[in-house]
């Protein structure tokens, strides 16, 4: 019984150790830049790249593309959760709402959503609507089909125990339907965030003159490398950030959720 | 005794895609007010079934169960003991036990009243705040004798609470049900395959058949109350009465068995 208790709290340690990893990942580059192991026009080590960035900041650039992007990228995934949420709980509650949209979410659900930029762009132009559009398109499926999973794997016994208290319909919402759903809704939401990040990249690439995908393309295609390097590590770090966000979002409300070591 | 449940020819058929399993076919039983009536029976043999039907959970396809009400309206009729693993995992331990009165529009602060009295009955006030999954199986099955308890209905329904338990747990959580229903007589219809569990706690035992599920008799359970659920384990009664349950049920175990290997 004497073992030393463990300085931080497991909690703690994993969330250091989220933002050490990348840290470590940088040094060692920074290192191999130095023993010139890495080809200097082609990767470019952490400190010009830290240049780079440094004058991409001053000049406000950056805050620029990366706010473009953010806009995007939350107005997406806002415009996707509501309905997605929505349309997930009526089709896990209802047989005949998951005869009538289950042929039509099975069928467009494999299309690469990319796939369809230039058609959202025919029917909603080339500026902002069109990319918020595309990222909401992408996230929209996973959110649906995660929801409506997470209803129908509701333990029947839950919906007998309302149904024999006697639950009003509002409240066997409230009470089961939603916070039985909930993991697997908010499982949804971290696989629309991955998602809705390759795509808003995809969609700058090619069809904006903003956003830090617009940014690495730019960049590639006039050479400045570092600039390049700069706009994948935003958009990384954007995916951290933002990942990390959604789960203390998620921590605060699931709270009886088991924590596995 | 005056009569609380009515339960007349009910038969009960599920209808599946190629074949129909007849459940129950038309039992009649009536339970008193204030009874403790025990169902044992083979497993498959419908009394699953039949509480479920009492508990509005199912509709029979035939025949009919009616509880008599007495008194306040706004009391509910019955409300279910079911199995395990039924405390909402969302819901810490108050607002588990304090879930019929919440159905029920009663604000928070008097049903966490109500909820608190009988968390203290069954020793777990201080966990008022955990979340089931931080509960052991004993502790998780007297939150939901209290959940039922604190939503004071007329009849209470109990689909063998306490099978998941180990033996201690099982006797001690007997123990605490029948001191708990000493002090509020309400009638109780309790399902189990334990022969000595039915006896511990029943006034009657009804003996249904295999399926399609009847009733093939019932017996007496003459201990008086209140009852000592480890002394009546040792008298030489209880051990024939025992007996001459499994020698009833014995031959209706056999066929069950058949059926199943059918």
């Amino acid at each position: 019984m004497s073992r030393k208790p463990p300085r931080l709290r497991v909690e703690t340690q994993e969330r250091l150790l989220a933002i050490v990893s990348p840290l470590v990942l940088l040094l060692v580059w920074q290192v191999m830049s130095w023993l010139k192991m890495l080809d200097a026009r082609f990767i470019p080590s952490p400190v010009t790249i830290g240049e780079g960035a440094y004058r991409l900041v001053e000049s406000g650039e950056l805050w620029v593309h990366l706010g473009v992007s953010l806009w995007r990228l939350l107005m997406g995934f806002v415009v996707a959760a509501v309905p997605g949420i929505f349309i997930g709980l009526v089709m896990g509650l209802s047989r005949w709402a998951r005869a009538i949209l289950d042929p039509i979410v099975a069928a467009t659900y494999p299309i690469p959503k990319i796939a369809i930029l230039p058609l959202v762009m025919l029917f909603l132009g080339i500026g902002e609507i069109s990319k918020i559009a595309i990222v909401a398109i992408a996230v929209i499926y996973l959110v649906l089909i995660n929801t409506m999973v997470g209803v129908m794997t509701i333990d029947p016994v839950y919906f007998d125990v309302a149904r024999n208290y006697g639950a009003p319909w509002h409240k066997l919402f409230t009470r089961v339907i939603i916070p039985g759903a909930l993991p697997l809704i908010f499982a949804g939401l971290r696989l629309g965030l991955g998602v809705s990040l390759i795509v808003i990249v995809a969609a700058e690439f090619v069809a904006a003159k903003s956003g830090i995908g617009y940014l690495i393309w730019i960049s590639w295609e006039t050479l400045v490398i570092e600039n390049m390097f700069v706009g994948i590590i935003v958009i990384t770090v954007l995916g951290v950030v933002t990942t990390f966000l959604l789960r203390e979002i998620e921590r605060a409300a699931i709270p009886w959720r088991k924590e596995r070591g | 005794m005056t009569e609380k449940i009515a339960v007349q020819d009910l038969t009960k058929v599920f209808e599946g895609r190629t074949v129909s399993t007849r459940a129950l076919a038309g039992v009649t039983l009536s339970v008193g007010d204030g009874e403790f009536l025990c169902i044992v029976g083979p497993s498959g043999c419908g009394k699953t079934t039949m509480l479920r039907i009492m508990a509005g959970l199912e509709t029979p396809t035939a025949g009919r169960v009616e509880m008599k009400r007495s008194g306040d309206p706004r009391r509910p009729l019955n409300s279910m003991v079911f199995p395990e693993h039924s405390l909402f995992p969302w819901l810490t331990v108050i607002d588990n036990v304090a879930f019929g009165l919440e159905m029920r529009g009663i604000p928070r602060r008097e049903r966490y009243e109500t909820a608190k009295i009988f968390l203290e009955t069954v020793g777990l006030a201080s966990f008022r705040s955990h979340y089931p999954h931080q509960l052991s199986g004993g502790m998780k099955q007297r939150v939901s004798l209290a959940r039922a308890f604190v939503n004071d209905p007329e009849v209470l329904l109990m689909d063998e609470p306490f099978a998941s338990l180990d033996a201690q747990n099982k006797m001690l959580l007997q123990d605490e049900l029948l001191k708990i229903w000493e002090q509020h007589k309400k009638t109780v219809v309790y399902i189990t395959h334990s022969i000595d569990e039915a006896l511990t706690l029943g006034d009657r035992i009804v003996v249904m058949t295999a399926a399609p599920g009847n009733v093939k008799e019932i017996i007496d359970v003459d201990f008086g109350r209140p009852r000592d659920v480890f002394e009546i384990k040792a008298k030489p009664q209880f051990g024939e009465m025992s007996l001459h349950i499994w020698r009833i049920l014995e031959s209706e175990v056999r066929k069950a068995r058949l059926a199943e290997r059918a």
